[in-house]
């Protein structure tokens, strides 16, 4: 298991220079600069900017001089928040972010393992099309959408929780949650569906129920083990997608996480920020993904064991 | 006193091609310590008749059309599911066919096997873990305590049977259904399984009610046999009787059809005459697997030689390397050392180029006819294809060679377009006959061509490869774990195990004067149709298989 770790960890290298690379151009190939604004800047003032942050000098050197600082650990400084560096604002917004992530991902395995399962006990039934047609609505919606309906009912309409903001008054943590849940929920849904239905036609459940074993049993115990993986398998991914999708719902309920650093950097042409973020962001999913791939590992018992050799990755579709 | 009666029980099944009648106005019974056989083939009927007193066949599309069936004074068939499931595993327990698919892989064998106690018994975990692990050495397996916590992959299929049947048995059933339990395991283990069983229903004085394709499994442990076909019970009668005065057609071709004695004397014609030239000869190879650290020895220092038009049995257990061995013939896996020479030429150290025009010579035909034929390919498909790649045949000429092939291997004319999903399991082997004879070829290698058939198709795609041998000149490497089956078939055979070849000589030889132990064992444990010497089953040899180290 720890080589295969290794592994990883050594595959990872390439993928995040590649990253690094192909962000590192594409934002210095969009028009524009970080010091374009409106009101025109003076041009011994933008001189003096430019060589304050090296961009006087050819891009390929701004280039290494960038993968050197970042090999040290140092995102530079923000070009739009004098005096602030990159890690400094992705660490002020990050906490936020996740919180917000963890209580998406939560509410999506929960419930979303929940629905999947009930459809799976009784395939092409009532008690399967409607959480089925549910979940399928749910990932048709994007949030943009889906955020401003729940706020309308439930904020204005009903009265039941804040309209928007974080922390500040008690349940206005649960629509920006919810509201972020919705489409992971919908997915993960379908792939338990698809796992349990696939697991409870396999022999040994009939072998659980020739044993005279209570169907919650069968279903809870023998099933739901092997009908799980999928959904374990998504769960990185999913909860690396979730910290750098949140920009949406950040934005629609006014929350100040690291999404709308992100937005508004992109817009700035902050070229730090955006490399930082993005950096950031792509190694968070490749932890994730590795800490998915060990999960699905731990939960086969003849991976468990297994000192060395290759783990499949299913999750990465 | 009949423990189970079961009266007119009918399940249909009501499928988008129509209604079929699983099972069509049964009635047996059980009595009390003694065993009822159901023999049939796969599709009769069988699994489900029995699957059905306990509630678990499919609803829908399954549906008990109608029937009694008591048990104890309760009928089955109208008892709430609440109250049914106080009978499984309590009352009736089941072992299944496939003891690799029926334990739950996620879950530890010990886990798995104090179910039944503490949902029936109510047992404390500690408790009943006492007592699974008395039940598991009573089984035959070793260390119990120490093997309670481990998964089912880290045990062999013979050992996941006895697991099976620790499991079977921890409620104190008092009727036993084992659906082919032996259906799966190798020849030795079988015969080992098979008197576990017998003996744990005469020492518990069971009923039993064993589900078997094999007439020949049967016959040592049935009390009474139930012949079915088509869902309904075509015989039934004590199983003396059954095999001493057959009334039904249907049972006297069954027995016809299981191998027995030796190959017939019209193809030994040519047997007789000379020893031909060798077509195959093979010095020391050796096909090793694995890394640095585990080697698998999977073809150990082997050296045989297949003479010209002959057919060579390689027989041996799951594991033996007989696979390994036709496949290092044909060069479909690179040998670690030693030589192959086909016909002169060494195979070894060829070129893939040149290899790639001795393949048309070789050819193989694979097991499981389901998974060798490509499903989106029609039969004519299939067999054009190695015609028009090897250049036998253009496309103009290449469908009276089809439809010729298709006379060969016994198809109709009129299957040509059809997919492989639409062939019974005999139908699709014809079909890959005909693809490994498209070629003309000289030399097949037959990977257990029968094994996944029933055993009257067996008999039959038997008699077309012997047709076919005779016909083509054709010379046959039959690689089978059936030993009823090469004989019938072969004229000399090789025995392996554990990748080494321990005997080798004509067949008649090797059968009347078995010289190496572990030949004797294998043949002391076919289950046979005549009553032969008795037999020494050799108990706890070759099922100790530990399989933690995949």
């Amino acid at each position: 298991m720890g080589r295969f770790i290794l592994n990883r960890l050594l595959q990872a290298i390439p993928v995040l220079l590649v990253v690094i690379t192909v962000t590192f151009f594409l934002v210095r190939l969009a028009p524009g600069g970080p010091f374009s604004a409106e009101k025109a800047v003076p041009p011994e003032v933008l001189k003096a900017l430019e060589i304050k942050y090296q961009l006087d000098q050819p891009v390929i050197m701004q280039y290494f001089s960038y993968l050197g600082d970042l090999l040290q650990g140092d995102f530079g400084p923000s070009f739009k928040y004098p005096g602030r560096s990159v890690s400094e604002l992705i660490f002020s917004g990050l906490p936020t972010t996740a919180e917000l992530g963890i209580y998406a991902l939560l509410i999506s395995m929960l419930l979303g393992t929940a629905a999947g399962v009930v459809a799976a006990l009784k395939p092409n039934s009532a008690q399967d099309y409607i959480p089925m047609s549910t979940a399928m609505i749910g990932i048709c919606l994007p949030s943009f959408l889906l955020g401003p309906v729940l706020m309308l009912i439930f904020g204005i309409g009903l009265e039941w929780v804040p309209v928007s903001g974080w922390g500040n008054i008690p349940g206005d943590k649960i629509l920006p949650a919810l509201t972020l849940a919705s489409g992971y929920t919908a997915y993960v849904a379908r792939l338990s569906r698809g796992g349990m239905l696939e697991v409870m036609s396999q022999d040994y459940i009939r072998t659980a129920r020739a044993k005279g074993l209570p169907e919650w049993v069968v279903v809870l115990k023998h099933g739901l083990r092997g009908g799980i993986i999928p959904v374990v398998a998504f769960a990185g991914p999913a909860f690396a997608g979730l910290l750098s999708g949140s920009f949406v719902v950040e934005t629609i309920f006014q929350i100040p996480g690291l999404g709308r650093f992100y937005v508004q950097a992109a817009f700035n042409r902050d070229y730090t920020v955006i490399m930082g973020t993005t950096v950031f962001f792509a190694t968070l999913i490749i932890v994730f993904n590795l800490l998915s791939d060990i999960a699905v590992a731990w939960l086969n018992p003849k991976l468990r064991g297994r000192q060395q050799g290759s783990i499949q990755s299913g999750a990465n579709e | 006193m009949s423990l189970l009666q079961v009266n007119n029980l009918s399940v249909w099944f009501y499928t988008r091609n129509g209604v079929v009648k699983a099972v069509n106005d049964l009635s047996f019974s059980v009595n009390v310590g003694q065993t009822l056989a159901i023999v049939g083939e796969s599709g009769s009927g069988k699994s489900v008749c029995c699957y059905s007193l306990l509630g678990l066949i499919p609803c829908p599309p399954g549906r008990i059309e109608s029937g009694t069936a008591d048990f104890d004074g309760q009928d089955l068939l109208s008892l709430p599911i609440k109250q049914l499931r106080q009978i499984r595993g309590q009352h009736i327990a089941t072992i299944f066919q496939d003891p690799m698919t029926c334990l739950n892989p996620y879950l530890s064998i010990g886990e798995q096997l104090i179910e039944p106690l503490i949902y029936h018994k109510n047992c404390s975990r500690h408790e009943a873990r006492d007592r699974a692990i008395a039940l598991l050495e009573e089984v035959g397996i070793q260390q119990a305590r120490g093997r309670f916590n481990n998964y089912p992959h880290q045990f062999s299929g013979g050992m996941r049977q006895r697991v099976m049947i620790a499991m079977a048995l921890i409620a104190e059933p008092r009727l036993l259904i084992a659906d082919e339990p032996t259906t799966a395991l190798d020849v030795t283990i079988q015969a080992q399984i098979l008197e576990l069983i017998a003996e744990i229903q005469r020492k518990r004085n069971l009923a039993m009610i064993f589900i078997s394709h094999d007439l020949a499994v049967v016959k040592d442990i049935a009390d009474h046999i139930a012949v079915m076909k088509d869902g309904e019970i075509v015989e039934t009668g004590p199983t003396k009787s059954i095999f001493d005065a057959p009334q039904h057609h249907y049972t006297r071709e069954l027995l016809a059809a299981i191998p027995s004695g030796s190959k017939p004397e019209s193809s030994t014609v040519s047997n007789t005459v000379t020893s031909n030239p060798p077509l195959i000869e093979i010095e020391h190879l050796n096909t090793w697997f694995g890394g640095k650290n585990a080697i698998v020895k999977a073809v150990d220092d082997i050296s045989l030689s297949v003479e010209r038009g002959k057919i060579l049995g390689v027989v041996g257990e799951s594991g033996s390397g007989k696979s390994t061995l036709g496949r290092s013939i044909l060069q479909l896996v690179r040998p670690s050392s030693g030589e192959i020479r086909y016909d002169n030429i060494e195979l070894t150290t060829l070129k893939p180029r040149a290899l790639k025009t001795l393949r048309r010579r070789m050819q193989m035909i694979f097991q499981d006819p389901y998974a060798s034929l490509n499903p989106r390919m029609s039969v004519f498909d299939t067999l054009a294809e190695p015609l028009l790649y090897h250049g036998l045949a253009t496309r103009k000429t290449v469908t009276p060679q089809v439809l010729e092939l298709m006379d060969d291997v016994g198809l109709a004319h009129s299957a040509i377009k059809k997919y492989p999903h639409e062939f019974s399991g005999g139908q699709r082997q014809r079909i890959a006959i005909g693809r490994a004879i498209a070629v003309k070829p000289e030399f097949i290698v037959a990977d257990e061509p029968v094994s996944a058939l029933d055993v009257t198709i067996q008999k039959q795609i038997l008699e077309l490869i012997e047709n076919l041998v005779e016909k083509h000149q054709l010379t046959m490497l039959f690689i089978s774990h059936d030993l009823s089956v090469v004989r019938y078939l072969c004229d000399r055979i090789v025995v392996m195990h554990k990748g080494r070849l321990v005997e080798q000589g004509d067949t008649e030889t090797i059968w009347a004067n078995p010289q190496d132990a572990y030949t004797q064992q294998l043949l002391s444990a076919i289950p046979s149709l005549q009553d032969q010497q008795p037999r020494s089953r050799h108990h706890e040899t070759g099922d100790s298989g530990n399989r933690s180290s995949e």
